[in-house]
């Protein structure tokens, strides 16, 4: 029987919570009283949960996700006569949808759209909210912000397809749905209203750096925990004094390709690549219908499209025969 | 071994429960366009032996005796049938007994007075004459759809009074003025109808009444690269969406079979399928105003729609999952006496040559006349007649009268 070799997972340790590294004295953050240990957890990471802090960001955050969530909810048990048996077993289908193309930028009726705006305005305040709260406590902790950068290349895509492109195209219906499949079906009719979001580049690069950020992620997991039987899920003790576990992981990739990414730099791969994700994927949303209202035929404008030969013999668009309703 | 077996364990139970997802391998593919192109039909050969089986051809009458005394001048009150010989009109009444009212519908006596044959009182009968006029339409003037294939009453109702592929407006959940959870004609699993959405998708699941009873515009694509005033939204793009899952689970094809995916509006790249299919929307919209809509008042309540509406014909009216009904097998070919007029003896030069038609007989009044034929040589297909009216006339339904793009996308329903 196989078992794990890393010390991590095979021994969990109880022990006084560790309230972790000294923080600025000045700091309103009291630690170290509400820890407290799960076994199971221990089993996949740490088994101390908290000292968790909330403050008044997370505290706001928290309030405005639970509103959102609230009005989409609602609205969705509502959908269904406020069954709780057909809310369960629609779910998948049931969502709250963006206003109509008639109301333009102004503010609809609450039952035409006006839920889906208030809804739209709360999530973002609590994403904005969340954020400011990772770069305050990145800062507390005398951390660098990348975390928090990385978040926000995530809203803005997120900016991007429920606020900037919707106040550009001067209409909010084009907001994407609150719901699981409606969400999905918005997609594909995204696609098929533009002309084919394939032919979009950015979306392109979005694509390869989100398949990419998956590459790397299996490549980088797979690296340490296959060194760990020497140490080498101590990264940081392999940034600074490089053993035998970076040794045989950077000799394992240069013998596959050639070339490795060192302990450090890694990290900074697979962050860009993160990060370039949605940052190319809000780019591309944002010129979709704003600059570009075709990609199929923008890309055969720029000799992107080939032409392929056609098996079968083509015929005229019927609308433009002369008398052609029939 | 241990491990081994439980991994093996895992992939047979994950195989097992995606096959619960739909339809299991091996699915047959059939390369229709270049290579490369993903140009390509799926057929499920299990599905097929099944449609095949539930496709077949109705019973067909021994032909008729086309000459001999006229059935309006031996009948009372034959109005659409008037060019039939006897033997040719007893002909269409036997076959449309068997079509339509077969003996567990009472036969002959579903539409007729037993009493007086004649007698219009009975609202099956008026139906069935204003069916006929239909039938004779579609085969003489629908040529650019049905092509010389036709239609016979059996092709939708299939032994049955009532097609089993019809539509009524969809009456929506009933939250449309509520404070919350209205629906926008979308975003559930079930419609207003209480039937599964199309597709199972969260789609609009009435697209029927803008695009087949509506002209609402169907194509959303701008013709430029850049924008330059196209103002289809993509709520509207959802809505043409439905419609063609609609199609495409109808005739049991893939979107391949009429678009090139890479470009769904170039008709360059189109199938000449799609020209066909085009032609279809035109008919469902032209029959359901021509022919359906002017019967509201004619069928009793049991007959109509939650809201009161007359059944209407979509594609799986007469399709029923296959791409040609009954797989391309010609009924109508059995039965002149649905294609038309017959030409009057006296002037052979009023029938076109090749038997189209551009006449629009909007008002159900009047049978399908013969206009004046296109230049010959010319198929009816690419070049259909000048002359040929509108045949989208607004429905006394002022809520569907009254559907523009923003109407739909305010959600109607």
């Amino acid at each position: 029987m196989a078992e794990y070799q890393n010390l991590f997972t095979r021994v969990q340790v109880a022990a006084p919570h560790y309230p972790g590294v000294p923080h600025d004295p000045r700091g309103v953050w009291v630690r170290g009283v509400k820890a407290s240990a799960n076994y199971w957890l221990g089993k996949i990471g740490d088994a101390q949960i908290g000292p968790f802090y909330l403050g008044s960001t997370g505290f706001a955050s928290i309030l405005c996700f639970i509103i959102a969530f609230e009005i989409v909810g609602l609205n969705m048990l509502a959908s269904v006569n406020w069954n709780p048996l057909q809310f369960i077993r629609q779910l998948f289908w049931l969502a709250l949808e963006p206003p109509a193309p008639q109301y333009g930028l102004r503010i609809p009726p609450l039952k035409d759209g006006g839920w889906h705006l208030m809804a739209g305005f709360f999530l973002t305040m609590s994403v904005l909210l969340w954020w400011v709260r990772t770069y305050n406590l990145a800062r507390k902790l005398k951390m660098g912000t990348h975390t928090a950068w990385a978040f926000a290349s995530a809203i803005f895509l997120f900016l991007v397809l429920g606020f900037i492109r919707p106040v550009l195209m001067g209409s909010w219906s084009e907001g994407v749905p609150f719901g699981i499949f409606a969400h999905l079906d918005w997609t594909a009719a995204f696609s098929l209203r533009y002309g084919n979001l394939l032919y979009n580049p950015f979306h392109a690069l979005s694509i390869v750096f989100l398949y990419g950020s998956v590459l790397l992620f299996a490549m980088h997991a797979g690296t340490i925990m296959a060194v760990s039987r020497f140490g080498g899920e101590r990264e940081v003790e392999q940034v600074l004094d490089r053993g035998t576990a970076s040794e045989r992981a950077a000799l394992f990739w240069r013998w596959t390709m050639g070339f490795n990414a060192s302990m450090e730099s890694i990290h900074r791969w697979a962050w860009w690549f993160a990060v370039l994700c949605t940052l190319t994927g809000g780019i591309g949303i944002l010129l979709t219908g704003t600059v570009v209202d075709n990609w199929y035929l923008w890309a055969v404008k720029h000799g992107v499209a080939p032409v392929y030969p056609t098996t079968f013999e083509p015929l005229p668009d019927p609308a433009l025969s002369s008398g052609a309703v029939r | 071994m241990k491990i081994l077996i439980r991994s093996m364990a895992t992939i047979v139970m994950l195989g097992a429960l995606l096959a619960g997802c739909g339809e299991r391998p091996p699915i047959e593919t059939k390369q229709i366009g270049y290579r490369g192109t993903g140009m390509e039909q799926n057929v499920n050969p299990r599905r097929e032996v099944m449609l095949k089986a539930m496709n077949q051809i109705g019973d067909i009458q021994p032909p008729a005796d086309p000459t001999g005394p006229l059935a309006k001048d031996i009948y009372q009150n034959v109005q659409v049938l008037s060019d039939l010989s006897v033997g040719e009109f007893t002909r269409v009444m036997l076959s449309m007994t068997e079509w339509v009212a077969p003996a567990n519908q009472k036969n002959c006596t579903y539409c007729h007075n037993g009493e007086n044959y004649a007698d219009e009182s009975m609202y099956t009968y008026q139906v069935a004459r204003s069916m006929l006029r239909m039938t004779r339409d579609i085969n003489t003037n629908w040529k650019s759809h049905v092509k010389d294939t036709g239609v016979t009453c059996h092709t939708c109702h299939r032994g049955g009074p009532v097609p089993s592929y019809v539509w009524f407006a969809d009456p929506g959940s009933g939250r449309e003025n509520a404070f919350v959870g209205t629906r926008a004609g979308q975003n559930s699993a079930i419609t207003g109808l209480g039937v599964t959405t199309i597709g199972h998708s969260s789609l609009p699941y009435d697209p029927y009444s803008p695009f087949l009873l509506g002209d609402l515009n169907i194509g959303v694509n701008g013709s430029t690269a850049l924008p330059t005033g196209n103002r289809q939204s993509t709520k509207q793009a959802e809505w043409t969406y439905a419609l063609m899952v609609h199609m495409s689970n109808s005739l049991g094809v893939n979107c391949t079979y009429c678009h090139n995916s890479r470009a769904w509006a170039d008709w360059a790249q189109s199938t000449p399928q799609r020209t066909v299919a085009w032609h279809g929307i035109r008919m469902a919209r032209g029959l359901n105003n021509e022919y359906l809509v002017p019967l509201t008042n004619v069928f009793p309540e049991n007959r109509k729609g939650p809201q009161g509406d007359v059944a209407k014909i979509n594609c799986q009216t007469c399709h029923q999952g296959v791409y040609k009904p009954y797989f391309g097998e010609s009924m109508a070919k059995a039965y002149p006496e649905l294609q038309g007029m017959k030409p009057a003896p006296v002037d052979p030069t009023a029938m076109p040559a090749d038997g189209t038609a551009a006449a629009g007989d909007a008002a159900a009044a009047a049978p399908a006349a013969p206009a004046a034929a296109p230049a010959a040589g010319v198929p009816m297909a690419k070049v259909p007649a000048k002359d040929a009216p509108k045949a989208t006339p607004r429905s006394g339904n002022t809520a569907i009268a009254a559907l523009t793009p923003t109407s739909v996308d305010r959600g109607r329903l």
